[in-house]
């Protein structure tokens, strides 16, 4: 079977668990933004938790089915709808052949995941099925879904009528406190601009994609020093160096971008900070206006925030693998 | 964190190591990066997800689920250890010839398209690369950029990416700054440069680094289509050696036709890169690098 996009949305992509390990050469891990999102919605479905899902960012695409199958869709708020009207959203439910999923307006978050049961079945490239639109390669065709796209569903029995419970559900803000290790580059910056960036309200702007999500607000101070050999003339520039997944760069001293996952692996620009692994997923679920602040944590905090987390994963997974 | 000699340890959030070893550029300090990540790559520590050598550093990806980020440090300080007590001086790498069309009209259009966001609104990039460097014309930095060979510091920004650092002495190094505003385009396969390093782009988008030319030649091939992209559809790796060689825009053609039609082959020999001999007398050293690529 297949599904064919009659609308694309605005940057959909397919993404599953992601293409660990060629960070080296500049491939990012890719995956979807929001892991837990599309792990549930794969696991509504009665998918393996990796499958292959359609990761939407603040508009939903237009899908048309041509055989009977079951369908979930996670992450955002949006009004989901089966032929006009409203289906439910963190449950799985049947289509039939020649129905079509649509989606009304964003109403909180930013990203949904829709996932099939037997998962969207494009090649698998470096161990992944994640779209890396900028390598142009991975997903369909390397790229971003466009209108007329028919994409391959793999077999499968399906499990329709499974919920996430009320309680599993995240709730979205349109204000956040995102946690982060200082460190890295941080002793570039004056004390004064250390406080700065926590203790001020960012803003993100409409700069906000799979590679990076970029703040607005003050202006950082950095220590006045000569620039060693190589790293460039501005005092926020360095050595090009390997940029880690959630690093938070500053160049100029404006406009902190926090990397997502298609991040650029490198660069010469000073990172002061890094997202946890925990709130990189949170992160992915802000959309541009979101007022945020960076609240440091230490490594210990964060690898617990990680088990809290996988505990919840554990409980959603068992909650679903009950239910029929 | 604490630090262990000159070098400078700190997590990335929960999943990431990164240590500098020194905050300025050199041949040595990028020696070291890839002698600790040769010692990991071979050791592969379970858990460990990527290593990364840079230009000066070292970023280390690892799954906390696997591996206790008190045993990664450990394991990264040990191998640094090891390379302090014998210190890698040669390394066995290859080396190639990178074909450019210098001054081209690719790179020419899309700089002044640009202009605004550059520091100097007349000419193009290459003739301010010729001014920044105190060189009496555009030729005379070309000769500069493509006469002596270039290593490969670090692969990234995006895929395949090769990050080079020209192998002569500190006061001969070109050194430009980037663009006062990052271009939002840069055509595929463009010779950049910023700071003291030169870079292709694997692909088209944004980027900051001057423009000089363009290579007919892929560096980053996901069909795998040439020969040369068999293994992997990333070409260059850290510790490639390349020279770039000046070509026409007859040249340039021909070549591009041989890569359509699927059967260009790099020009490349195995060689062993000795740093001592190197700093001893580069334009020798360089001299016969470059002999072994042209088999004279």
């Amino acid at each position: 079977m297949a599904v064919e996009i009659v609308e694309p949305g605005l940057a959909s992509s397919i993404q599953d668990r992601g293409r660990p390990g060629y960070y080296s050469v500049g491939i990012p891990p890719s995956g979807a933004a929001d892991l837990p999102a599309a792990v549930a919605a794969n696991l509504l479905v009665g998918n393996a938790p990796d499958a292959a899902v359609i990761e939407a960012p603040y508009m939903g695409p237009a899908l048309l089915f041509d055989a009977p199958t079951v369908v979930a869709v996670t992450g955002a708020t949006m009004p989901v709808l089966l032929n006009g009207a409203p289906a439910p959203q963190w449950e799985s439910f049947p289509v039939a052949a020649g129905d079509q999923l649509s989606f009304g307006f964003l109403q909180a978050g930013a990203r949904i995941y829709i996932a099939v049961a037997g998962g969207f079945d494009v090649p698998v490239v470096l161990g992944s099925r994640s779209t890396y639109a900028l390598g142009g390669f991975g997903g369909f065709e390397g790229r971003n879904l466009r209108k007329g796209d028919v994409i391959p569903i793999g077999p499968a029995q399906g499990a329709p009528g499974r919920a996430v419970p009320g309680e599993l559900r995240p709730a979205y803000s349109r204000e956040i406190e995102l946690r982060v290790v200082l460190g890295l580059y941080d002793y570039r910056l004056t004390e004064a601009g250390r406080n700065c960036l926590l203790e001020s309200e960012w803003t993100l702007t409409p700069v906000a994609d799979r590679t990076g999500f970029r703040y607005s607000g003050p202006v950082l101070e950095w220590e006045e020093r000569i620039q060693p050999f190589g790293a460039g003339s501005d005092p926020s520039n360095i050595v090009d160096a390997g940029y880690p997944i959630g690093s938070i760069q500053v160049p100029g001293g404006v406009e902190p971008i926090i990397l997502h996952r298609d991040a650029v692996s490198g660069g010469g620009y000073a990172m002061v900070a890094t997202v946890i692994s925990a709130d990189l997923n949170r992160v992915a679920q802000c959309s541009p206006g979101t007022r945020t602040r960076f609240v440091p944590v230490t490594l210990d905090e964060a690898l617990r925030a990680r088990a809290d987390d996988q505990a919840r994963a554990a409980k959603l997974r068992e909650a679903l693998e009950a239910t029929p | 964190m604490r630090r262990s000699g000159e070098s400078r340890y700190s997590w990335g959030g929960d999943e990431h190591l990164v240590v500098q070893f020194a905050e300025a550029m050199s041949l040595e300090v990028n020696f070291t990066a890839m002698a600790v990540s040769k010692i990991l790559n071979d050791e592969r520590l379970p858990g460990i997800v990527d290593i990364c050598p840079a230009n000066a550093s070292l970023l280390i990806r690892f799954d906390p689920d696997v591996v206790a980020p008190a045993d990664v440090e450990a394991t990264v300080r040990a191998a640094e250890e090891k390379v302090a007590g014998a210190p890698a001086r040669s390394v066995e790498t290859r080396i190639f010839e990178v074909p450019v069309w210098y001054d081209d009209p690719f790179t020419n259009e899309t700089g002044a398209r640009f202009r605004d966001r550059h520091q100097r609104p007349e000419g193009n990039d290459l003739e301010f690369a010729a001014v920044e460097n105190d060189m009496d014309s555009v030729q005379a930095f070309i000769d500069a950029h493509s006469g002596s060979p270039w290593i490969t510091s670090m692969v990234g920004f995006v895929a395949g990416l090769p990050f080079m650092f020209q192998m002569v002495p500190q006061e001969r190094q070109l050194e430009l700054p980037k663009y006062l505003r990052p271009r939002t385009d840069t055509p595929a396969l463009t010779i950049g440069h910023g700071g003291c390093f030169a870079c292709i782009y694997s692909v088209r988008g944004a980027g900051g680094y001057q423009m000089f030319g363009v290579t007919p030649v892929p560096i980053f091939d996901p069909e795998q289509r040439l020969a040369d992209f068999n293994d992997f559809m990333v070409f260059f790796r850290p510790g490639d050696i390349v020279k770039f060689r000046s070509i026409d825009n007859a040249e340039y053609d021909a070549i591009r036709a041989e890569v359509e039609a699927g059967t260009y082959r790099y020009r490349q020999r195995p060689v062993t890169f000795d740093l001592d001999r190197l700093l001893a007398d580069p334009d020798g050293y360089n001299a016969e690098l470059l002999g072994a690529l042209y088999g004279s």
